[in-house]
């Protein structure tokens, strides 16, 4: 039985950074063991989980994709007794100084990211954020040390802890996409107990924040019929006007533009009403900026559909999304899957 | 010479770890006064909620003569103050005390004495144009988040603190409000190894950060001949961007040991003092800096000048990121400052053979 809460904090306080998955596909793999029928690890690191269908075979195959890395940054030099770094994924510079980081050197070393004073730097005004460049990370260890224990390339995380705001509300660091991943793995609970004739590939994809190289892989690779991509997207509060912004754990959202095939839409959409699951309607006019961008355009094209939880703080190490969410995403996900018949594809249709 | 060992440094994470922002030095308190009762022939909390500790020596008992020597450390952080509730747990904020806003976005934080989580939010990357991303977040945008749920636990006038907790670095530590739970730290150390060559009047000040408002009332009531104030200051350290020119105003260096002030905004040291401490290093062998001449202020700044005058300095542990919510510090550098403040302290002459403060 997944105790949500639980694996959430579990999978938000393990790195695993773009091209570093690692540590949070070893606890992702002990999460699905149980819940899956086949294991598998891509060429590039993407963990597959197969549920066989209940079909004759050849069956249709779903994949469900929720990548599991995440932002950070990387070392690129040495700077006296300090780092220097660059970010891996779209890092905002402005939210890093003071951060409490973990630097994985040839052990985890806990540290800081430094802001040099403005008498040290190229700058005009003192009070101006201080780029990327010139931010530094201290582990509190003497130059010679540092250059003993830790090497350019090494990987940096983000090290706030998990914060429970209430038995609702979850806030830290990588909750994008983390929490899809739990949101999947109930889905892949829910269905083991239940009869679905296709088969189900859960894809923990690699790479998303950089070149999205595990989705576009796995879905080569695995050549499913159908593709769920699931991703967070902004919550409205501070920073994210009601414009841009779905309200945060009331609801999930179904996304909505040219990433998405208009009748996995409407099926989306017609058992969310069925079950009363409250969505919104996500528009996304261009790119969706999730693995569905790759999912789309695997080998011959798979109709595609993305569903989003609301995320206060987007690529910030003090994300905040409501649970419920991550719970209405998974029962969706395993209502969508009963429901699918074999012939489902036939139906799937453009209606012009 | 006194040692920093686990008990030291467990004292140190209880009192960095508590919260104790100007105004509200509660929680730092009730932690000072455990410690010292048992050791103070004297304590008492006078009207601003500064500890006043008094340890007299073997001569008091006589009436002899000896020094009365005050020891500051403030007990204070600084840190925010909620000012409006924008309901669903939004809220503005107030600074209290020096703070770089943009050293706030993107931090978890304790808020009220129940310490209900938060946090300060920024807007997300993907919605900010690149012009924007080379200004700073402007406090005025700023929001203490505690979650839709947990509303109803905060209340406006509620304080709130960095979340960050303490945590070893091998030889070095990371914590928030090591300025100046360093003094504190040390200032109980010298309590319970008081030495009995003087009248020890230690204060655990308040109201540092916003006008160093306790130790002035402390120093009137204390009226010593002589004032020590204990804090933490910046090591600004680092090489330049380019690796090129020389760092001229790095303020003190980590590493090499505790900071002997010569001045800042506040305070001109006693230069009598700052030659008794740096021949008392010299003479022992504990490692010392002075610290450069400049800006900031201590609790000095407040004790100089009360009364009839009163010769202060100030001996810091060197530490970097002052006012952030992770400073990082040496130990080493805080075990010699004991070390320095605890020989200076018992060396110190009846009269005036040293310091030529009495004649």
């Amino acid at each position: 039985m997944i105790k949500t809460l639980e694996l959430l904090k579990e999978l938000i306080s393990a790195p695993g950074l773009s091209g570093f998955e690692g540590p949070v596909s070893q606890i992702i793999t002990e999460a699905w063991e149980p819940i899956t029928d086949e294991l598998q690890t891509s060429r590039v690191g993407s963990l597959h989980g197969l549920q066989r269908g209940t079909g004759a075979e050849p069956r249709p195959k779903i994949l469900l994709a929720t990548h599991m890395d995440a932002i950070g940054l990387m070392v690129a030099g040495y700077a006296g007794d300090c780092l220097r770094i660059t970010s891996i994924g779209g890092v905002d510079h402005r939210v890093l100084p003071g951060q409490l980081v973990t630097v994985h050197g040839r052990e985890a070393l806990p540290g800081v990211v430094a802001q040099p004073p403005a008498n040290l730097l190229p700058v005009e005004d003192a009070k101006a954020p201080v780029i990327l460049n010139h931010l530094l990370v201290d582990v509190g260890l003497t130059a010679e040390e540092l250059r003993q224990k830790v090497r350019l390339g090494d990987v940096i995380s983000f090290a706030q802890e998990p914060l429970e705001m209430g038995k609702n509300i979850l806030a830290g660091h990588s909750l994008d996409n983390r929490a899809s991943v739990v949101a999947l793995s109930l889905a892949l609970e829910d269905l083991q107990t239940r009869s679905h004739a296709w088969d189900v590939w859960a894809v923990a994809t690699v790479q998303e924040e950089e070149t999205m190289a595990g989705a576009k892989t796995s879905t080569f690779g695995l050549r499913p019929d159908i593709a769920v991509a699931i991703d967070v997207t902004f919550a409205e509060g501070p920073g994210a006007p009601k414009h841009q912004a779905f309200p945060l754990g009331k609801g999930i959202t179904l996304g909505w533009g040219s990433t998405v095939h208009p009748a996995l839409y409407a099926k989306f959409k017609e058992i969310a009403q069925e079950l009363e699951i409250p969505f919104a309607m996500e528009p996304l006019p261009g790119r969706s900026g999730t693995d569905a961008d790759a999912l789309q355009v695997s080998a011959m094209g798979v109709p595609t559909m993305v569903l989003s939880i609301p995320l206060r703080y987007m690529h910030t190490p003090v994300e905040m999304i409501g649970i419920k969410d991550v719970k209405r995403i998974g029962r969706l996900l395993a209502e969508f899957i009963v429901r699918l018949p074999l012939d489902f594809m036939e139906t799937l249709v453009w209606e012009d | 010479m006194l040692k920093i060992g686990q008990e030291q440094l467990e004292l140190l994470e209880r009192l960095t770890n508590a919260c104790a922002v100007s105004g509200d030095e509660g929680a730092v308190r009730k932690i000072v006064l455990e410690e010292v009762k048992p050791h103070a022939d004297k304590v008492k909390v006078d009207a601003m909620g500064n500890v006043l500790v008094t340890c007299l020596g073997d001569a008091a008992k006589g009436g002899g003569e000896r020094l009365k020597v005050m020891v500051a450390a403030h007990m204070d952080e600084v840190g925010f103050m909620i000012i409006s509730d924008e309901k669903e747990g939004l809220y503005r904020f107030s600074c209290v005390g020096g703070l770089d806003p943009r050293q706030l976005v993107g931090k978890s934080l304790w808020v009220g004495k129940k310490r209900v989580p938060g946090v300060i939010g920024a807007k997300p990357i993907h919605l900010t144009k690149r012009e924007e991303r080379k200004r700073a977040v402007s406090l005025d945008s700023m929001r203490i988040d505690v979650g839709p749920e947990n509303g109803s636990k905060v209340k406006v006038g509620d304080m709130a603190t960095f979340s960050t907790k303490f945590t070893r670095l091998g030889k070095s530590i990371r914590a928030k409000a090591l300025d100046d739970r360093f003094g504190v730290a040390t200032l109980i150390e010298l309590v319970k190894h008081a030495p009995k060559n003087i009248d020890l009047l230690a204060a655990f000040t308040v109201q540092e950060e916003v006008g160093l408002r306790g130790a002035g009332v402390a120093a009137y009531t204390f009226d010593p001949d002589l004032g020590f104030a204990l804090d933490c200051t910046p090591a600004r350290d680092f090489l330049p961007w380019d690796d090129e020119d020389e760092n001229a105003s790095y303020n003190t260096r980590l590493g090499d040991g505790p900071a002997i002030y010569t001045a800042d905004s506040s305070t001109l040291s006693n230069p009598r003092l700052i030659k008794y401490l740096v021949s008392t290093a010299e003479e022992l062998g504990i490692p010392y800096q002075l610290r450069q001449p400049g800006g900031g202020g201590t609790d000095a700044g407040a004790i100089h000048r009360q009364r009839m005058g009163i010769p202060s300095v100030t001996v810091s542990v060197p530490a970097r990121y002052l006012h952030t919510a992770a400073l990082i510090s040496r130990v080493a550098d805080w075990e010699a400052t004991l070390a320095l403040m605890h020989e200076a302290l018992g060396r110190l002459g009846a009269g005036d053979e040293v310091l030529g403060i009495r004649d």
